[in-house]
Protein backbone atom coordinates (compact mmCIF):
# COMPACT_ATOMS: atom_id res chain seq x y z
CA UNK A 1 0.00 0.00 0.00
CA UNK A 2 3.39 2.39 -0.20
CA UNK A 3 2.24 3.48 -3.38
CA UNK A 4 -1.28 4.29 -3.19
CA UNK A 5 -2.06 7.84 -2.66
CA UNK A 6 -5.62 9.35 -1.77
CA UNK A 7 -5.85 10.45 -5.55
CA UNK A 8 -4.78 6.96 -7.07
CA UNK A 9 -6.65 5.40 -9.64
CA UNK A 10 -6.29 1.93 -8.55
CA UNK A 11 -6.07 0.92 -4.54
CA UNK A 12 -5.13 -2.47 -5.87
CA UNK A 13 -1.86 -3.73 -5.49
CA UNK A 14 0.28 -4.67 -8.86
CA UNK A 15 -1.55 -7.83 -10.11
CA UNK A 16 -0.56 -11.43 -9.32
CA UNK A 17 0.74 -13.29 -12.05
CA UNK A 18 -2.01 -15.34 -14.03
CA UNK A 19 -3.57 -18.11 -12.82
CA UNK A 20 -1.95 -20.70 -13.70
CA UNK A 21 -4.60 -23.56 -15.19
CA UNK A 22 -4.47 -26.81 -13.30
CA UNK A 23 -1.61 -28.29 -14.33
CA UNK A 24 -0.79 -32.48 -14.09
CA UNK A 25 2.96 -32.21 -12.21
CA UNK A 26 2.82 -35.08 -10.52
CA UNK A 27 4.22 -38.19 -11.50
CA UNK A 28 2.09 -40.60 -13.25
CA UNK A 29 2.25 -43.99 -11.06
CA UNK A 30 4.13 -47.11 -13.09
CA UNK A 31 5.60 -44.53 -15.96
CA UNK A 32 8.90 -46.52 -16.65
CA UNK A 33 11.54 -44.84 -18.93
CA UNK A 34 11.80 -45.78 -22.93
CA UNK A 35 13.02 -49.07 -24.09
CA UNK A 36 15.60 -48.43 -25.40
CA UNK A 37 17.44 -46.70 -22.48
CA UNK A 38 16.76 -49.99 -21.09
CA UNK A 39 18.86 -51.46 -23.96
CA UNK A 40 21.32 -48.72 -23.28
CA UNK A 41 21.31 -50.22 -19.54
CA UNK A 42 21.76 -53.50 -20.25
CA UNK A 43 24.31 -52.69 -23.01
CA UNK A 44 26.72 -50.65 -20.60
CA UNK A 45 26.68 -54.37 -18.63
CA UNK A 46 27.22 -56.88 -21.47
CA UNK A 47 30.16 -54.05 -23.20
CA UNK A 48 31.81 -54.16 -19.38
CA UNK A 49 31.63 -58.07 -19.16
CA UNK A 50 33.19 -58.38 -22.96
CA UNK A 51 35.90 -55.54 -21.88
CA UNK A 52 36.44 -57.60 -18.92
CA UNK A 53 36.66 -60.93 -21.10
CA UNK A 54 38.70 -59.26 -23.51
CA UNK A 55 41.67 -57.94 -20.85
CA UNK A 56 41.92 -61.11 -18.99
CA UNK A 57 41.72 -63.62 -21.99
CA UNK A 58 44.26 -61.66 -24.12
CA UNK A 59 46.21 -61.26 -21.32
CA UNK A 60 46.66 -57.64 -21.45
CA UNK A 61 49.62 -56.52 -19.27
CA UNK A 62 49.55 -52.15 -19.58
CA UNK A 63 51.47 -51.66 -16.49
CA UNK A 64 48.24 -52.99 -14.47
CA UNK A 65 48.43 -56.98 -15.76
CA UNK A 66 45.37 -58.90 -16.63
CA UNK A 67 47.04 -61.59 -16.92
CA UNK A 68 46.22 -63.10 -13.54
CA UNK A 69 42.97 -61.96 -12.99
CA UNK A 70 40.33 -64.99 -13.40
CA UNK A 71 38.19 -64.49 -16.96
CA UNK A 72 34.04 -63.73 -16.85
CA UNK A 73 33.67 -67.01 -17.84
CA UNK A 74 35.92 -68.53 -15.33
CA UNK A 75 33.79 -66.99 -12.75
CA UNK A 76 30.75 -68.16 -14.17
CA UNK A 77 31.82 -71.73 -14.36
CA UNK A 78 32.87 -71.12 -10.43
CA UNK A 79 29.33 -69.22 -9.96
CA UNK A 80 28.04 -72.41 -11.77
CA UNK A 81 29.30 -74.88 -8.82
CA UNK A 82 28.58 -72.48 -5.89
CA UNK A 83 24.84 -71.86 -7.24
CA UNK A 84 24.39 -75.78 -6.26
CA UNK A 85 25.95 -75.54 -2.98
CA UNK A 86 23.52 -74.78 0.00
CA UNK A 87 26.03 -72.72 1.81
CA UNK A 88 25.77 -70.31 -0.94
CA UNK A 89 22.08 -69.33 -0.18
CA UNK A 90 23.06 -69.47 3.49
CA UNK A 91 25.46 -67.35 3.46
CA UNK A 92 23.24 -64.95 1.30
CA UNK A 93 20.44 -64.98 3.64
CA UNK A 94 22.72 -64.76 6.75
CA UNK A 95 24.30 -61.36 5.63
CA UNK A 96 21.13 -60.07 4.54
CA UNK A 97 19.77 -60.65 7.88
CA UNK A 98 22.28 -58.92 9.64
CA UNK A 99 21.91 -56.00 6.90
CA UNK A 100 18.02 -55.84 7.36
CA UNK A 101 18.30 -56.13 11.00
CA UNK A 102 21.35 -53.33 10.96
CA UNK A 103 19.42 -51.28 8.78
CA UNK A 104 15.56 -51.27 10.15
CA UNK A 105 16.95 -50.79 13.96
CA UNK A 106 19.27 -47.63 12.08
CA UNK A 107 16.15 -46.32 10.52
CA UNK A 108 13.78 -46.17 13.54
CA UNK A 109 16.42 -45.17 15.95
CA UNK A 110 17.93 -42.80 13.01
CA UNK A 111 14.74 -41.11 12.04
CA UNK A 112 13.60 -40.70 15.90
CA UNK A 113 16.95 -39.11 17.11
CA UNK A 114 16.87 -36.69 13.66
CA UNK A 115 12.94 -35.53 14.83
CA UNK A 116 14.21 -34.69 18.02
CA UNK A 117 17.58 -32.70 17.34
CA UNK A 118 15.86 -31.15 15.17
CA UNK A 119 12.45 -30.12 17.20
CA UNK A 120 14.02 -30.00 20.77
CA UNK A 121 17.05 -27.54 21.65
CA UNK A 122 17.43 -29.45 24.97
CA UNK A 123 17.72 -32.89 23.06
CA UNK A 124 19.73 -30.90 20.82
CA UNK A 125 22.02 -30.07 23.41
CA UNK A 126 22.44 -33.26 25.07
CA UNK A 127 22.23 -35.34 21.41
CA UNK A 128 24.33 -33.54 19.56
CA UNK A 129 28.06 -33.51 20.92
CA UNK A 130 28.02 -37.16 21.53
CA UNK A 131 26.52 -37.30 17.74
CA UNK A 132 28.95 -35.34 16.73
CA UNK A 133 31.88 -36.68 18.30
CA UNK A 134 31.18 -40.32 17.24
CA UNK A 135 30.56 -39.75 13.28
CA UNK A 136 33.81 -39.27 12.52
CA UNK A 137 34.21 -42.68 13.85
CA UNK A 138 34.27 -45.30 10.79
CA UNK A 139 31.96 -47.58 11.60
CA UNK A 140 34.14 -50.49 10.98
CA UNK A 141 36.78 -49.17 13.51
CA UNK A 142 34.14 -50.34 15.79
CA UNK A 143 34.86 -53.98 15.61
CA UNK A 144 36.79 -54.16 18.70
CA UNK A 145 34.64 -52.16 20.78
CA UNK A 146 31.60 -54.53 18.88
CA UNK A 147 33.85 -57.47 20.34
CA UNK A 148 34.09 -56.13 23.59
CA UNK A 149 30.59 -55.02 24.05
CA UNK A 150 28.21 -57.63 22.26
CA UNK A 151 28.12 -61.82 24.01
CA UNK A 152 28.24 -62.96 20.21
CA UNK A 153 29.63 -62.09 16.90
CA UNK A 154 26.30 -61.51 15.56
CA UNK A 155 24.92 -58.46 17.76
CA UNK A 156 28.54 -57.19 17.24
CA UNK A 157 27.94 -57.34 13.27
CA UNK A 158 24.21 -55.94 13.92
CA UNK A 159 25.99 -53.41 15.69
CA UNK A 160 28.04 -52.13 13.15
CA UNK A 161 25.70 -52.29 10.65
CA UNK A 162 23.87 -50.15 12.44
CA UNK A 163 26.03 -47.42 13.52
CA UNK A 164 27.18 -47.04 9.69
CA UNK A 165 23.54 -46.52 8.59
CA UNK A 166 22.39 -44.74 11.73
CA UNK A 167 24.39 -41.09 10.95
CA UNK A 168 23.48 -40.15 7.28
CA UNK A 169 19.90 -41.08 8.07
CA UNK A 170 19.98 -39.07 11.56
CA UNK A 171 21.78 -35.90 9.67
CA UNK A 172 19.63 -36.04 6.44
CA UNK A 173 16.40 -36.55 9.01
CA UNK A 174 17.59 -33.35 10.82
CA UNK A 175 17.95 -31.36 7.96
CA UNK A 176 14.54 -32.49 6.43
CA UNK A 177 12.37 -31.40 9.75
CA UNK A 178 14.64 -28.22 10.20
CA UNK A 179 13.57 -26.73 6.68
CA UNK A 180 10.26 -27.78 6.93
CA UNK A 181 8.01 -24.73 6.10
CA UNK A 182 6.07 -23.13 9.29
CA UNK A 183 3.19 -22.81 7.86
CA UNK A 184 2.08 -26.47 8.12
CA UNK A 185 2.82 -26.60 11.59
CA UNK A 186 1.24 -23.50 12.49
CA UNK A 187 -2.05 -24.39 10.01
CA UNK A 188 -2.30 -27.90 12.85
CA UNK A 189 -1.97 -26.02 15.42
CA UNK A 190 -4.62 -23.63 14.79
CA UNK A 191 -6.72 -26.31 13.87
CA UNK A 192 -6.13 -27.33 17.17
CA UNK A 193 -3.70 -29.88 16.84
CA UNK A 194 -1.31 -30.71 19.49
CA UNK A 195 2.19 -31.56 19.68
CA UNK A 196 2.17 -35.25 18.80
CA UNK A 197 -1.04 -34.18 15.59
CA UNK A 198 1.92 -32.04 14.35
CA UNK A 199 4.68 -34.77 14.36
CA UNK A 200 2.34 -37.29 12.80
CA UNK A 201 0.66 -35.28 10.07
CA UNK A 202 3.12 -32.50 9.37
CA UNK A 203 6.37 -33.28 10.61
CA UNK A 204 7.22 -37.08 9.22
CA UNK A 205 5.28 -36.96 6.09
CA UNK A 206 6.53 -33.66 5.30
CA UNK A 207 10.60 -34.67 5.86
CA UNK A 208 9.89 -38.18 4.12
CA UNK A 209 11.23 -36.92 1.25
CA UNK A 210 14.69 -35.64 3.04
CA UNK A 211 14.41 -39.13 4.99
CA UNK A 212 14.54 -41.13 1.77
CA UNK A 213 17.55 -39.73 1.02
CA UNK A 214 19.27 -40.64 4.22
CA UNK A 215 18.16 -44.22 4.01
CA UNK A 216 19.44 -44.24 0.24
CA UNK A 217 22.93 -43.55 1.72
CA UNK A 218 22.85 -45.58 4.78
CA UNK A 219 22.08 -48.41 2.99
CA UNK A 220 24.80 -48.24 0.24
CA UNK A 221 27.25 -47.75 3.85
CA UNK A 222 25.34 -51.00 5.30
CA UNK A 223 27.00 -52.92 2.96
CA UNK A 224 30.35 -51.18 3.15
CA UNK A 225 30.43 -52.25 7.14
CA UNK A 226 28.42 -55.69 6.98
CA UNK A 227 31.08 -57.50 4.61
CA UNK A 228 33.75 -55.65 6.15
CA UNK A 229 32.63 -56.21 9.50
CA UNK A 230 32.21 -60.30 8.28
CA UNK A 231 35.41 -60.46 6.63
CA UNK A 232 36.91 -59.72 9.86
CA UNK A 233 34.99 -61.41 12.39
CA UNK A 234 32.34 -63.40 10.71
CA UNK A 235 32.44 -66.73 10.44
CA UNK A 236 29.34 -66.79 7.88
CA UNK A 237 27.93 -64.75 5.66
CA UNK A 238 29.35 -63.57 1.84
CA UNK A 239 31.75 -61.00 3.33
CA UNK A 240 33.36 -64.05 5.10
CA UNK A 241 33.09 -66.52 2.21
CA UNK A 242 34.77 -63.97 -0.49
CA UNK A 243 37.77 -63.85 2.23
CA UNK A 244 38.10 -67.22 3.40
CA UNK A 245 38.22 -67.76 -0.45
CA UNK A 246 41.33 -65.63 -0.83
CA UNK A 247 43.10 -67.48 1.90
CA UNK A 248 42.88 -70.31 -0.31
CA UNK A 249 44.11 -68.20 -3.50
CA UNK A 250 40.68 -69.44 -5.03
CA UNK A 251 40.12 -65.87 -7.34
CA UNK A 252 37.28 -67.06 -9.04
CA UNK A 253 35.41 -67.65 -5.70
CA UNK A 254 36.57 -63.98 -4.82
CA UNK A 255 35.21 -63.29 -7.88
CA UNK A 256 31.86 -64.33 -7.31
CA UNK A 257 31.45 -62.93 -3.48
CA UNK A 258 32.54 -60.01 -5.16
CA UNK A 259 29.46 -59.74 -8.11
CA UNK A 260 26.97 -61.34 -5.60
CA UNK A 261 27.61 -58.44 -2.90
CA UNK A 262 27.49 -56.10 -6.05
CA UNK A 263 24.02 -57.60 -6.96
CA UNK A 264 22.71 -57.67 -3.84
CA UNK A 265 23.66 -53.61 -2.53
CA UNK A 266 22.09 -53.35 -5.95
CA UNK A 267 19.09 -55.01 -5.27
CA UNK A 268 18.49 -53.25 -1.54
CA UNK A 269 19.26 -49.92 -2.80
CA UNK A 270 16.25 -50.26 -5.85
CA UNK A 271 13.90 -51.71 -3.07
CA UNK A 272 15.04 -48.37 -0.74
CA UNK A 273 14.21 -46.35 -3.89
CA UNK A 274 10.93 -47.69 -5.35
CA UNK A 275 9.80 -47.38 -1.74
CA UNK A 276 10.53 -43.80 -1.63
CA UNK A 277 9.14 -42.94 -5.21
CA UNK A 278 5.93 -44.77 -3.79
CA UNK A 279 5.44 -42.77 -0.52
CA UNK A 280 6.52 -39.30 -1.89
CA UNK A 281 4.33 -39.34 -5.29
CA UNK A 282 2.84 -36.28 -3.97
CA UNK A 283 6.37 -34.42 -5.04
CA UNK A 284 6.23 -32.58 -7.99
CA UNK A 285 7.36 -34.24 -11.05
CA UNK A 286 11.35 -33.46 -11.72
CA UNK A 287 12.33 -31.18 -14.35
CA UNK A 288 10.95 -33.99 -17.83
CA UNK A 289 13.61 -36.30 -18.60
CA UNK A 290 15.36 -36.27 -16.15
CA UNK A 291 17.62 -38.96 -14.34
CA UNK A 292 15.68 -41.41 -12.79
CA UNK B 1 -28.77 -30.93 2.36
CA UNK B 2 -25.08 -32.59 2.98
CA UNK B 3 -24.21 -28.83 3.61
CA UNK B 4 -26.53 -27.88 6.16
CA UNK B 5 -25.82 -31.13 8.26
CA UNK B 6 -22.27 -29.86 8.36
CA UNK B 7 -22.66 -26.14 8.88
CA UNK B 8 -24.96 -27.08 12.18
CA UNK B 9 -22.98 -30.26 12.80
CA UNK B 10 -19.75 -28.35 13.20
CA UNK B 11 -20.91 -24.79 13.85
CA UNK B 12 -23.90 -25.66 16.26
CA UNK B 13 -25.20 -22.62 17.31
CA UNK B 14 -22.45 -21.17 18.84
CA UNK B 15 -21.77 -17.90 18.54
CA UNK B 16 -18.94 -15.51 17.13
CA UNK B 17 -15.88 -14.85 19.87
CA UNK B 18 -15.75 -11.14 20.97
CA UNK B 19 -12.54 -10.81 19.93
CA UNK B 20 -10.42 -7.87 21.85
CA UNK B 21 -6.84 -6.27 21.71
CA UNK B 22 -5.92 -4.15 24.41
CA UNK B 23 -2.52 -1.72 24.20
CA UNK B 24 -1.09 -4.63 22.74
CA UNK B 25 2.98 -4.62 21.72
CA UNK B 26 3.98 -7.54 19.64
CA UNK B 27 7.29 -8.47 18.12
CA UNK B 28 9.70 -11.00 17.49
CA UNK B 29 12.44 -11.64 20.01
CA UNK B 30 14.23 -8.49 21.35
CA UNK B 31 14.55 -5.10 19.92
CA UNK B 32 12.08 -2.39 18.39
CA UNK B 33 8.20 -4.08 19.17
CA UNK B 34 6.38 -4.25 15.39
CA UNK B 35 3.14 -3.33 16.79
CA UNK B 36 3.53 -1.25 19.88
CA UNK B 37 0.29 -0.17 22.29
CA UNK B 38 -2.43 -1.48 19.66
CA UNK B 39 -6.10 -1.62 20.79
CA UNK B 40 -9.33 -3.35 18.91
CA UNK B 41 -12.52 -4.72 19.82
CA UNK B 42 -14.20 -6.98 17.33
CA UNK B 43 -17.89 -7.67 18.84
CA UNK B 44 -19.08 -11.11 17.29
CA UNK B 45 -20.30 -11.98 14.06
CA UNK B 46 -18.13 -8.84 12.66
CA UNK B 47 -16.08 -8.84 9.65
CA UNK B 48 -12.83 -6.36 10.45
CA UNK B 49 -10.80 -5.72 7.59
CA UNK B 50 -7.37 -4.43 8.83
CA UNK B 51 -5.54 -2.56 5.93
CA UNK B 52 -2.27 -0.68 6.17
CA UNK B 53 1.20 -0.40 4.58
CA UNK B 54 3.70 -3.09 4.67
CA UNK B 55 5.69 -3.69 7.89
CA UNK B 56 2.90 -2.23 10.30
CA UNK B 57 2.15 -5.68 12.06
CA UNK B 58 -1.22 -6.86 10.32
CA UNK B 59 0.40 -10.65 9.92
CA UNK B 60 1.71 -9.89 13.65
CA UNK B 61 -1.31 -9.08 14.43
CA UNK B 62 -3.20 -11.97 13.80
CA UNK B 63 -0.60 -14.42 14.79
CA UNK B 64 -1.10 -12.81 18.07
CA UNK B 65 -5.05 -13.24 17.65
CA UNK B 66 -4.36 -17.07 16.61
CA UNK B 67 -2.49 -17.37 20.10
CA UNK B 68 0.91 -18.41 17.49
CA UNK B 69 2.84 -15.03 18.80
CA UNK B 70 2.85 -14.11 22.87
CA UNK B 71 2.32 -10.37 23.42
CA UNK B 72 5.45 -8.60 25.00
CA UNK B 73 2.55 -5.98 26.35
CA UNK B 74 -0.68 -5.73 27.11
CA UNK B 75 -3.33 -8.23 26.29
CA UNK B 76 -5.58 -10.28 23.93
CA UNK B 77 -8.54 -11.97 24.76
CA UNK B 78 -11.21 -13.70 23.03
CA UNK B 79 -14.57 -13.51 24.82
CA UNK B 80 -13.24 -12.59 28.27
CA UNK B 81 -9.97 -15.40 28.16
CA UNK B 82 -6.96 -14.40 27.44
CA UNK B 83 -5.31 -15.91 24.77
CA UNK B 84 -2.24 -17.91 25.92
CA UNK B 85 -1.87 -20.58 22.92
CA UNK B 86 -3.52 -21.63 19.42
CA UNK B 87 -6.88 -23.05 19.54
CA UNK B 88 -9.32 -24.92 16.94
CA UNK B 89 -12.15 -22.12 17.84
CA UNK B 90 -9.58 -19.01 16.28
CA UNK B 91 -8.71 -20.41 12.61
CA UNK B 92 -5.65 -18.83 10.72
CA UNK B 93 -6.04 -18.74 6.95
CA UNK B 94 -2.89 -17.93 5.08
CA UNK B 95 -2.06 -16.66 2.14
CA UNK B 96 -0.91 -19.51 0.12
CA UNK B 97 0.62 -23.19 0.06
CA UNK B 98 -0.96 -24.02 3.59
CA UNK B 99 -2.42 -26.94 2.26
CA UNK B 100 -0.46 -29.99 3.28
CA UNK B 101 0.97 -30.96 0.00
CA UNK B 102 1.00 -34.97 0.43
CA UNK B 103 -2.94 -34.83 1.27
CA UNK B 104 -5.47 -34.48 -1.78
CA UNK B 105 -7.87 -31.72 -1.49
CA UNK B 106 -10.28 -34.16 0.98
CA UNK B 107 -7.94 -34.88 2.94
CA UNK B 108 -7.32 -31.71 3.91
CA UNK B 109 -10.55 -30.42 4.61
CA UNK B 110 -10.90 -33.86 6.75
CA UNK B 111 -7.60 -32.76 8.70
CA UNK B 112 -9.64 -30.37 11.72
CA UNK B 113 -12.22 -32.87 11.57
CA UNK B 114 -10.20 -35.83 13.19
CA UNK B 115 -8.25 -33.48 15.14
CA UNK B 116 -11.78 -33.48 16.70
CA UNK B 117 -12.32 -36.90 16.37
CA UNK B 118 -14.87 -37.22 13.76
CA UNK B 119 -13.97 -40.51 12.13
CA UNK B 120 -14.85 -42.10 8.65
CA UNK B 121 -18.00 -41.84 6.83
CA UNK B 122 -19.21 -39.24 8.45
CA UNK B 123 -15.82 -36.94 8.11
CA UNK B 124 -15.33 -38.15 4.37
CA UNK B 125 -18.82 -37.28 3.98
CA UNK B 126 -18.53 -33.47 5.78
CA UNK B 127 -15.45 -32.70 4.26
CA UNK B 128 -16.79 -33.30 0.59
CA UNK B 129 -20.19 -31.35 1.55
CA UNK B 130 -17.83 -28.46 2.12
CA UNK B 131 -15.43 -28.74 -1.02
CA UNK B 132 -19.27 -28.66 -2.89
CA UNK B 133 -19.61 -25.70 -0.82
CA UNK B 134 -16.41 -23.43 -2.20
CA UNK B 135 -17.43 -24.81 -5.48
CA UNK B 136 -14.40 -27.92 -5.83
CA UNK B 137 -17.34 -30.90 -5.86
CA UNK B 138 -15.12 -33.43 -8.26
CA UNK B 139 -12.02 -32.19 -7.39
CA UNK B 140 -11.75 -33.77 -4.26
CA UNK B 141 -8.58 -36.14 -5.26
CA UNK B 142 -6.58 -33.41 -6.48
CA UNK B 143 -3.50 -33.02 -4.95
CA UNK B 144 -2.72 -29.21 -4.04
CA UNK B 145 -0.11 -29.22 -6.85
CA UNK B 146 -2.57 -30.32 -9.55
CA UNK B 147 -5.00 -27.66 -8.28
CA UNK B 148 -4.70 -23.70 -9.32
CA UNK B 149 -3.74 -21.05 -6.99
CA UNK B 150 -7.18 -19.85 -6.49
CA UNK B 151 -8.87 -23.80 -6.34
CA UNK B 152 -6.00 -24.04 -3.09
CA UNK B 153 -7.85 -20.96 -1.35
CA UNK B 154 -11.01 -22.02 -2.09
CA UNK B 155 -9.73 -25.95 -0.59
CA UNK B 156 -8.11 -24.05 2.21
CA UNK B 157 -11.10 -22.28 2.76
CA UNK B 158 -13.15 -25.13 3.25
CA UNK B 159 -10.46 -26.77 5.53
CA UNK B 160 -11.01 -23.86 7.73
CA UNK B 161 -14.96 -24.00 7.72
CA UNK B 162 -15.12 -27.67 7.94
CA UNK B 163 -13.35 -26.99 11.79
CA UNK B 164 -16.72 -25.06 12.69
CA UNK B 165 -14.23 -22.09 14.34
CA UNK B 166 -15.45 -19.40 16.46
CA UNK B 167 -13.40 -16.88 14.53
CA UNK B 168 -11.84 -16.56 11.31
CA UNK B 169 -8.55 -14.92 10.81
CA UNK B 170 -7.27 -14.64 7.29
CA UNK B 171 -3.66 -13.11 6.47
CA UNK B 172 -4.38 -11.56 3.02
CA UNK B 173 -6.12 -14.73 1.64
CA UNK B 174 -6.20 -13.66 -1.91
CA UNK B 175 -3.38 -11.47 -2.48
CA UNK B 176 -1.49 -13.96 -4.33
CA UNK B 177 -3.96 -14.24 -6.73
CA UNK B 178 -4.77 -12.41 -10.10
CA UNK B 179 -7.47 -9.75 -10.36
CA UNK B 180 -10.56 -12.19 -11.99
CA UNK B 181 -9.83 -14.86 -9.43
CA UNK B 182 -9.78 -13.15 -6.63
CA UNK B 183 -13.30 -11.36 -7.89
CA UNK B 184 -14.58 -14.62 -6.90
CA UNK B 185 -13.35 -15.65 -4.27
CA UNK B 186 -14.12 -12.28 -2.65
CA UNK B 187 -18.12 -13.29 -4.11
CA UNK B 188 -17.22 -16.71 -2.52
CA UNK B 189 -16.21 -15.52 0.74
CA UNK B 190 -19.22 -12.96 1.33
CA UNK B 191 -21.57 -15.68 0.70
CA UNK B 192 -20.04 -18.22 2.65
CA UNK B 193 -19.49 -16.13 5.46
CA UNK B 194 -23.55 -16.34 5.47
CA UNK B 195 -24.01 -19.54 6.99
CA UNK B 196 -21.53 -19.17 9.95
CA UNK B 197 -21.97 -17.07 12.83
CA UNK B 198 -17.85 -17.11 13.42
CA UNK B 199 -15.95 -13.50 14.08
CA UNK B 200 -13.69 -12.53 10.61
CA UNK B 201 -10.61 -10.49 11.13
CA UNK B 202 -9.47 -9.88 7.11
CA UNK B 203 -6.30 -8.66 6.28
CA UNK B 204 -5.93 -6.84 3.18
CA UNK B 205 -3.81 -4.43 1.17
CA UNK B 206 -6.80 -3.81 -1.22
CA UNK B 207 -8.77 -0.82 -0.33
CA UNK B 208 -11.66 -2.28 -2.64
CA UNK B 209 -11.26 -5.41 -1.09
CA UNK B 210 -11.79 -4.20 2.59
CA UNK B 211 -14.91 -2.04 1.41
CA UNK B 212 -16.66 -4.96 -0.36
CA UNK B 213 -16.11 -7.60 2.64
CA UNK B 214 -15.74 -5.76 5.79
CA UNK B 215 -18.18 -4.51 8.29
CA UNK B 216 -15.68 -2.12 9.39
CA UNK B 217 -12.34 -1.27 8.15
CA UNK B 218 -9.33 -0.30 10.40
CA UNK B 219 -6.41 1.04 9.26
CA UNK B 220 -3.42 0.31 10.58
CA UNK B 221 -0.39 2.67 11.48
CA UNK B 222 2.97 3.17 13.45
CA UNK B 223 0.62 4.75 16.50
CA UNK B 224 -1.52 1.70 16.76
CA UNK B 225 -5.00 2.03 14.72
CA UNK B 226 -5.07 5.06 12.88
CA UNK B 227 -8.42 5.07 11.48
CA UNK B 228 -11.88 3.20 11.75
CA UNK B 229 -13.81 3.36 8.96
CA UNK B 230 -17.55 1.64 8.98
CA UNK B 231 -18.40 0.52 5.53
CA UNK B 232 -21.82 1.75 4.51
CA UNK B 233 -24.03 -1.24 3.81
CA UNK B 234 -21.10 -3.61 4.21
CA UNK B 235 -21.19 -6.69 1.38
CA UNK B 236 -24.06 -5.10 -0.62
CA UNK B 237 -22.71 -5.21 -4.16
CA UNK B 238 -25.58 -2.56 -5.17
CA UNK B 239 -23.59 0.13 -3.17
CA UNK B 240 -20.14 0.04 -4.87
CA UNK B 241 -19.12 3.19 -6.19
CA UNK B 242 -21.87 5.15 -4.88
CA UNK B 243 -21.09 8.16 -2.71
CA UNK B 244 -21.25 7.19 0.57
CA UNK B 245 -18.81 4.50 -0.78
CA UNK B 246 -16.21 6.52 -2.26
CA UNK B 247 -16.16 8.40 0.84
CA UNK B 248 -15.71 5.85 3.19
CA UNK B 249 -13.09 4.83 0.30
CA UNK B 250 -11.43 8.13 0.55
CA UNK B 251 -11.36 8.39 4.58
CA UNK B 252 -9.28 4.79 4.28
CA UNK B 253 -7.00 5.88 1.33
CA UNK B 254 -6.05 9.46 3.03
CA UNK B 255 -5.11 7.91 6.20
CA UNK B 256 -3.20 5.38 4.58
CA UNK B 257 -1.20 8.10 2.65
CA UNK B 258 -1.42 10.10 5.40
CA UNK B 259 1.04 7.48 6.95
CA UNK B 260 2.89 7.21 3.93
CA UNK B 261 4.32 10.56 4.50
CA UNK B 262 4.70 10.89 7.88
CA UNK B 263 6.14 7.80 8.94
CA UNK B 264 6.51 4.59 6.82
CA UNK B 265 6.31 1.59 9.00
Amino acid sequence: MTTASAAGPSATVAPAPAEEPPAEPVRRAGRGPHPLRWAVRIGSLVGALLLWQWLTAADVTLWVRFDRLPTPVAVAEQFGRVARDPVYYQDIAQSLVRILSGFALAAVVGIAAGVAVARSWLLSDVLQPLFEVVRPIPAIALVPVAILLFPRNEEGIVFITFTAAFFPILVSTRHAVRALPTVWEDAVRTMGGGRWRVLSSVVLPGALPGVFGGLSVGMGVSWICVISAEMISGDFGVGYRTWHAYTIVDYPAVLVGMVTIGVLGWGTAAAVELLGRRVTRWLPARQAGGAR
Amino acid sequence: MTLTDATTATTGHRSGLRLRVDRVSLGYGPGEPVVRNLSLDVPPGEVLVVVGASGCGKSTLLRALAGLLPVAAGTVAADGTTITGPSPDRALVFQDDALLSWRTARRNVELPLSIRRVTGADRRRRAEGWLARVGLAGQEHRLPAQLSGGMRQRVQLARTLAGGPRAILMDEPFGALDAQTRAAMQRLLVDVLRSTPATVVFVTHDVDEALFIGDRVAVLGPGGVQTLVDVPQPRDPATRGTPVVRAARGTILAALGADDRSHPC
